[in-house]
């Protein structure tokens, strides 16, 4: 049975990871190599990289960074931040990054989902969707959450998968930070919309906000701070799912 | 020497240093290799497109009985055909790529492999271990060759096949972790 996936994020900067990390014995905190293989060894099903680099000039360097981590890492991982061609999109597969995913482009220019798709595969294109609740609907921000678009993100979504999208990794940024749960009502909203998976990403605080959210349907969740700053450890947290009769992978 | 076929898209740095192979693309190496994997990241068309220059000293190399090992998209164009394209397989495996018929597609994650009597590629891992999969087609072939089989949305479909001195697997033994890194010795170090 296929089996709900732990999603670890690391926040890059200048290939480096920005947001310190509490693994004990760290030889450089900032590696994202070493990083991502320590959270494989700990049962992590997948990591996420987000290039957050200022410049165009250092965005280059994720190119470097996706091929030491496929040299090393033996789990999927997901690169993005500032894609905007397909060319651009190949070159990180060809370094060994095993999925992209596309926010701010997508939303600004929506074929470029289709041309991405057709270069990589649509398994491997992932498009990422930033939203807020204002009332009616879930609108979408892009460009690191600053702007908002006057878009359904549901609607968004849909147009995405119908253009070639494999997958969505949906953040609610309501719940983004404050450690109190996903946005259920935003997932479940969304898997009823769409039949690509859904990674859950925004307000994993504890082991309950997993199994809720998984509950709720997801196939993914993804966490960062709650792992970096050691509330919990992904081989913990996925005893307490496993108990509660969630389906996830033993290491 | 473990050659492992560069079809352009993905990159198997890390299937070289699981088998210590070399990734490469030149019909000379593929000539002089003891072993043979193909991997494939993109499109059946894509892939079959790249395959076409190597169909030649590939088939000779898999018909003199060198063990190749195909990998997601390179276990399907050891078919004959994909629904998901035009283009040729190698059609060394009977049988064609057919689109699975599950709600959730594509088949994205981990999932468990089952097999009956464990096969040599499963040596020393556990019947319904997990791998990582991602895919949105799967092959179709006789039961025979069937070594091992996993189930999505209430469909079962085969997952690692075997027909003489040619395997195939629909997950990705280099991105699952230490089971993936065991199935990758299995075939490193299987008798020639």
């Amino acid at each position: 049975m296929l089996a709900k996936r732990i999603v670890v994020a690391l926040d890059i900067k200048d290939r480096r990871v920005v947001k310190g990390v509490r693994f004990e014995n760290m030889r450089d905190a900032g590696d994202p190599v070493e990083l991502a293989s320590r959270y494989e060894n700990e049962g992590a099903d997948e990591i996420v990289f987000l290039d957050i680099s200022a410049s165009r000039e250092n965005r280059g360097t994720i190119k470097e960074l996706a091929r030491d981590v496929s040299s090393s890492l033996f789990i999927p991982f997901t690169v993005g931040g500032g894609i905007r061609t397909a060319t651009e999109a190949r070159e990180l597969i060809r370094n060994g990054a095993d999925k992209i995913f596309i926010n701010t482009a997508a939303v600004e220019r929506k074929e470029l989902v289709r041309e991405i798709s057709d270069v990589v595969g649509s398994s491997n294109t992932v498009v990422a969707i930033d939203c807020k609740f204002n009332g009616r609907h879930y609108e979408i921000y892009s460009h690191g959450g600053k702007i908002p678009r006057n878009m359904d993100a549901i609607a968004w979504a849909r147009e995405a998968q119908n253009l070639g999208a494999g997958e969505l990794l949906i953040t609610s940024m309501d719940a983004d930070g404050t450690e109190n749960g996903y946005d259920l009502d935003l997932i479940t909203g969304m898997i009823e919309k769409v039949s690509i998976p859904v990674i859950a990403s925004g307000g994993a605080g504890t082991p309950e906000h997993f199994l809720e959210v998984f509950q709720a349907g997801a196939d993914a969740a993804l966490g960062a701070s709650v792992f970096h700053y050691g509330k919990f450890s992904v081989s913990d947290l996925k005893k307490y799912l496993e108990r509660r009769g969630i389906v996830v992978r033993k290491p | 020497m473990i050659a492992i076929i560069d079809l352009g898209i993905g990159n198997f740095s890390n299937v070289a240093k699981a088998v210590d192979g070399k990734v490469t693309s030149d019909p000379y190496e593929i000539e002089k290799a003891e072993k043979i994997v193909l991997p494939g990241v993109g499109s059946f068309h894509a892939v079959a497109t790249e395959l076409e220059r190597l169909r030649g000293v590939l088939l000779d190399r898999i018909g003199e009985g060198v063990p190749v090992l195909g990998i997601c998209l390179g276990m399907q164009v050891l078919t004959e055909e994909s629904e998901e394209g035009s283009g040729k397989g190698l059609g060394v495996i009977p049988g064609r790529t057919v689109k699975l018929l599950g709600k959730r597609l594509p088949h994205i994650g981990w999932n468990s492999v089952s097999f009956e009597k464990s096969p040599p590629l499963f040596e020393g891992i556990d019947n319904n271990s997990y791998f990582y999969f991602v895919h949105t087609y799967r092959i179709k072939v006789p039961e025979e060759l069937v070594q091992a089989s996993s189930e999505h949305d209430g469909e079962v479909f085969p997952v690692a096949i075997k027909r003489d001195n040619i395997y195939g697997v629909q997950f990705h033994p280099e991105k699952s972790s230490e089971n993936g890194k065991k199935l990758l010795r299995n075939f490193s170090r299987m008798e020639v």
